[in-house]
């Protein structure tokens, strides 16, 4: 096995997910056979080819920089619309004190 | 609160420890917009109004990077004389906070802007350097209001206006050794970034923010201890406070046998500690990988030459040039470079006036007492540079005594008019001409037959009563200095 239940478990706490055992057991095998894929692909020789983030075009210069202008916002109306409580113009959360 | 540290540990316990302190320095970018949208990041707006998509970590949404904040953050890289890597590559690093919409911070891991750099502090008259570990890019998130509101038991309130304005990270080396240090440093750090003005470094309004691993060890070691990470240190007040509590609280710690835990701890200002915060073991796992909605960062030669060219001088470099080219004492030369507008003022006044000691006197005693009075800042100095120049120079012309132009200077200050024009339509020049003088003397020594024989009987004190009858009879517009001396060898001649 590629992964374990275990980091599976810590894994999806990380994302905020809450999974059943019968999914812990499912993406357990799922994960394994990616993480598989990814040994296969680890077969290749890579030996000097360089990390690639993108694969948009290569240039001296970063070419797509926006200028520093300024463009309408939204608005708080439209920024709270869809939040399930607002106040005061604020979004509300349950109180939170840890970080 | 300097007591709060020391009943930790006796000052003879102190000494036997060393501190080894590393700085995380946030500095928010002066760009007029975000750094991957175009809303305005103005400070103050009503809540949640400066938002967009992208702001907002609306689904779908793209960030493009503001080609200014590029250039200010590698203008600081430069001035902190980092090397700038010709590519680097923004990250997401990954957590879960009510005022982090997207669910990442856009920053950079692997690959930073900028390495390998140092800055240069003065400390009690020696220079020190500190290493800089790296300087990166990255966005901030909103803010949270957790008291306030009248449901703020239950509640958190969420303000997004903050979220996305561009800010660099500095990291430092382990270099710095003690409070002090860690002061000197970040003042430096401050003016440097408010000469390139590439942000105000406000920290009243969160435009500086300062972080702190601080571990000790005995002095002579060479291994480093363990190390906490204090958080809040957000006036230069509480920044030395902090330090100097967390250094003698592990000092103590160790002393008793004990071990220091790895961990995060708050600086409280009410009780002048820092507290150790209550976080899940794995909340540092950010999961960092490449932003895949941006191109990496690329910085051509050309580009950052470019910058580089652009940029003013530093405020080491001032201090050294007013020395060197002025004759400037230290305390003199600290004051005026203190901000770089102060430092460009005195210069345009030290080249009017021909004089740069006296201007630097000057621009010291009357212009600041005066602005400070007057609750003004020197952007709005009712006296320009060269007017306060040609103030000093008529002084040292001797057109002006000091006392006179001090008067000048305060009408000047309430009025905005150039000496020269209050001094002619009040007839206050100050009378040098040897004939003028010579005129008004003679006039007094013989109106004044009596003194003049006390004064020739010996009775030195007299030469003062005629001084003053001079300036009396040029309502005070006479050179003190030239009466005196002519009033000197009048009276050492033969009476005639």
């Amino acid at each position: 096995m590629k992964i374990t239940e275990s980091e599976v478990r810590y894994v999806a706490d990380l994302a905020h997910l809450k999974l059943t055992e019968e999914e812990i057991r499912r993406f357990t095998g799922e994960l394994g056979e990616v993480l598989a894929y990814m040994d296969k692909l680890n077969e290749l020789d890579t030996e000097g080819v360089e990390p690639m983030a993108q694969v948009l075009f290569e240039a001296e210069e970063t070419a797509t920089l926006r200028d520093d202008v300024e463009r309408e916002s939204l608005g708080a109306e439209a920024a709270l619309a869809n939040a399930p409580l607002a106040g005061a113009g604020y979004f509300k959360v349950p109180r939170v004190i840890e970080r | 609160m300097a007591s709060r540290a020391d009943a930790l540990a006796p000052p003879e316990v102190m000494a036997r420890y060393e501190a080894v302190i590393g700085l995380e320095v946030h500095v928010q970018l002066a760009t007029r917009t975000k750094i991957f949208c175009g809303c305005p990041t103005s400070f103050g707006a009503p809540p949640n109004t400066n938002v967009c998509p992208v702001c907002l970590g609306l689904p779908g949404a793209l960030p493009v990077m503001n080609r200014r904040a590029v250039e200010m953050a590698v203008q600081a890289a430069l001035a902190l004389n980092c090397r700038v890597n010709p590519v680097s590559r923004m990250a997401r690093k990954n957590y879960f906070y009510p005022d982090l919409p997207k669910g990442y911070q856009i920053s950079q891991y692997e690959l930073p802007l900028a390495e390998h750099g140092w800055v240069e502090y003065e400390l009690e008259g020696a220079a020190r350097r500190v290493g800089i570990r790296r300087v990166h890019l990255e966005d901030d998130a909103g803010k949270s209001l957790h008291e306030g509101f009248r449901d703020s038991e239950r509640y958190t309130y969420v303000d997004l206006n903050r979220c996305g304005t561009p800010l660099i990270e500095i990291v430092t080396e382990p270099d710095i050794r003690s409070s002090e240090e860690a002061y000197q440093f970040l003042t430096e750090l401050k003016q440097i970034m408010q000469y390139l003005e590439v942000s105000s470094c406000d920290m009243e309004k969160g435009h500086l923010r300062c972080d702190a691993n601080i571990s000790v060890r005995l002095r002579g070691a060479s291994e480093f201890g363990t190390k906490t990470e204090v958080k809040n240190l957000n006036s230069f007040r509480f920044l030395r406070m902090a330090l100097d509590y967390e250094i003698a609280r592990q000092v103590a710690v160790l002393e008793d046998g004990g071990r220091i835990e790895q961990e995060t701890r708050l600086y409280d200002v009410a009780s002048g500690t820092t507290v150790g915060m209550r976080t899940k073991e794995h909340a540092h796992d950010y999961r960092y990988f490449p932003e895949p909605d941006l191109l990496p960062l690329r910085v051509s030669d050309a580009w950052r030459e470019r910058l580089r060219a652009a940029m003013p001088e530093l405020p080491a470099a001032k201090r050294a040039r007013f020395r060197s080219e002025f004759g400037l004492r230290d305390y003199d030369v600290e004051v005026l470079t203190a901000s770089r507008e102060l430092a460009e003022y005195f210069e345009r006044a030290a080249a009017a006036s021909g004089d740069p000691v006296e201007a630097s006197k000057w621009v010291q005693g009357e212009l600041l007492g005066a602005l400070k009075a007057a609750g003004k800042d020197l952007a709005v100095s009712p006296v320009a540079p060269e007017q306060l120049g040609e103030l000093v120079a008529m002084v040292r012309q001797g057109h002006l005594s000091g006392k006179m132009a001090k008067e000048v200077f305060a009408k000047m200050f309430a009025t905005g008019e150039p000496a020269r024009v209050i001094v002619e339509r009040e007839g206050l020049r100050q009378i040098s001409d040897a004939g003028e003088l010579e005129r008004v003397v003679d006039e007094v020594l013989a109106a004044n037959p009596k003194q003049l024989e006390q004064y020739r009987a010996g009775k030195a004190t007299v030469l003062g009563f005629f001084v003053g009858q001079v300036m009396k009879a040029t309502r005070g517009q006479a050179n003190p200095q030239a009466v005196q001396e002519l009033l000197r060898r009048k009276l050492a001649s033969p009476a005639s």
